[in-house]
């Protein structure tokens, strides 16, 4: 195929994955430090049951999306700051019954069918011009509330105990943290897919921690990665023909394994230089 | 200046499930004083402070912190946990965590202000950790980040400064500078100092308060080898030194 003859939407691949990039940058870099991976596994997974109820509804599956991701989200949050002891296996039970009521729903709706492999594996070749805009304006939320709250964040990520000490009301800045990642992980599962979406919110940032020293950094330097990684990713797929959302997550993750071999030489280097 | 006690409990007790940690405490700290609370392991110092922090709440009794209940005088106090609640590989450097020490004053939204970083040098200054402001946390030694938890608690400006342990992790020669910091900081603010070490912390206190499930409490110069027979229900061995 001859890449000028349909730049419209190939464009739109490439756009779609540079702005999810951002958001995904800024909230990854949270999930990384704050080890909450799984949890954000969780509620990516749950997001198939917006999607599908959403479709046989006949609403727009982004809409279905990001309400099952902010449900999941609140969900999660609110049963881990009152029964502690029990956050992975009500992570387990979202991700799953979040899946299942999907695929029931999908399953139920003349003709989507074959959209779900494009849901869990993502196909960003069918991008539209007004997910487009939708993923600026998610992209816009959560850019203006970490900037806007930075400070909070930051405490909350780091020393929550503290943070309740210092006044902060920590129940309200937590939820509003899952909230965004929520919304981040909405953002990449047009990208990659809902099944894929953890490797392409948590990799940049881990790379990004191997090189950087502060927080504020590690989010510019995973934006600047997932950008790479995901236009790499989309422009081998698209030359040999390939399905796009495993290609990006095969080179993010190629560049990660490459990032920690690298930062794990680079200190055996210092300390065998300190020692001599 | 008021004369209403730093800290004032009355009759306080306290129990995780069915396990009694506290009973019938009575204590009033005075303010400007330096009481040191010492006792053996899992003999309910921590969760004192905690109690005072209105981080836990009492099973019985009351608390008073500069008049007021403990939730609504967090402000006023400057905490230094036994151990950091967080990952020690956590991408902040020392300045970053001074500073959040400036949290719940100020601005809802944006960063810190102009003063707040005039805080945040002026307490590093105080702390003898400004040259370490850029350092990530994770290259500090043990001596080092104690510092920076005590630098994080003095930027809150506090009224009354709790240590929790502050010892455990440095070594005997940074365990003496630290000491001497407390002992300067202590000409403006109050302290409780929680240790297992009632030798060596008896050389700074006014006050001893020996805490094991009850508390007792030992003017400086009373700590002998009965006091220490009592609270600990062995004997152990004394070490000389002179009071202040």
């Amino acid at each position: 195929m001859d890449l000028l003859s349909d730049p419209g939407f190939l464009q739109s691949a490439f756009l779609a994955g540079l702005l999810a990039s951002i958001g995904c940058g800024v909230m990854g870099s949270y999930v990384v430090v704050k080890r909450i991976g799984y949890m954000a596994g969780g509620i990516a997974h749950s997001v198939l049951g917006g999607m599908g109820a959403a479709l046989f509804f006949g609403f727009a599956p982004l809409g279905g999306a990001l309400a099952a991701a902010l449900v999941a989200a609140l969900l999660i949050g609110l049963i881990r700051l009152r029964w502690q002891a029990q956050e992975d296996t009500l992570i387990g039970a979202v991700w799953a019954i979040g899946m299942s009521v999907g695929v029931l729903f999908i399953a139920r709706t003349p003709g989507y069918s074959a959209d779900l492999m494009s849901y869990l594996f993502g196909n960003i070749l069918l991008v539209s011009g007004t997910q487009l805009r939708q993923t600026l304006a998610l992209d816009l939320v959560v850019i203006g509330l970490v900037t806007a709250f930075y400070r909070q964040f930051l405490a909350i990520s780091f020393d929550e105990e503290f943070a309740r000490l210092r006044g902060i009301p920590v129940t309200f800045f937590y939820l509003l943290f899952l909230c965004l990642v929520a919304l981040s992980v909405v953002l990449l599962v047009q990208v990659v897919g809902l099944i894929l979406v953890i490797a392409l919110l948590t990799l940049p940032a881990a790379i990004a921690a191997h090189h950087v020293q502060t927080l504020g950094r590690m989010m510019v330097l995973a934006s600047l990665l997932g950008m790479t990684f995901t236009s790499t990713g989309i422009a081998l797929s698209w030359q040999w023909d390939l399905p796009s959302g495993p290609v990006i997550i095969l080179v993010t993750g190629a560049a990660y394994l490459a990032s920690a071999a690298g930062a794990r030489w680079l200190r055996q280097h210092r300390a065998e230089a300190a020692v001599r | 200046m008021n004369r209403q006690p730093a800290i004032e409990v009355k009759n306080l007790s306290f129990s995780y499930g069915e396990v009694p940690v506290l009973e019938g405490i009575d204590l009033t700290v005075p303010e400007g004083e330096f009481l040191g609370i010492v006792g053996p392991n899992a003999g309910g110092k921590s969760t004192l402070l905690k109690l005072l922090l209105g981080l836990l709440e009492p099973r019985q009794g009351e608390i008073r912190v500069l008049g007021r209940p403990p939730k609504k005088a967090r402000r006023l106090m400057g905490y230094v946990p036994q151990y950091p609640a967080f990952s020690r590989d956590f991408p902040v450097t020392v300045e970053q965590v001074v500073l959040m020490g400036r949290l719940g004053t100020g601005r809802l939204v944006g960063g810190y202000g102009r003063e707040d970083r005039r805080i945040a040098a002026r307490v590093m200054e105080e702390a003898e950790i400004a040259p370490l402001a850029g350092r990530r946390i994770d290259r500090l030694s043990g001596g080092q980040l104690q510092r920076v938890l005590v630098a994080r608690a003095l930027a809150c400006e506090p009224r009354i400064l709790l240590l929790d342990e502050p010892t455990a992790n440095i070594d005997m020669r940074v365990e003496n500078e630290l000491f001497d910091l407390l002992r300067e900081l202590n000409e403006r603010m109050t302290i409780l100092v929680v240790s297992h070490d009632i030798a060596f912390i008896s050389r700074y206190v006014h006050r001893v308060a020996c805490l094991n499930r009850t508390l007792v409490c030992h003017r400086t110069e009373e700590i002998d080898a009965e006091a220490i027979r009592q609270l600990y229900g062995g004997e152990v061995r004394m070490v000389h030194h002179h009071h202040h």
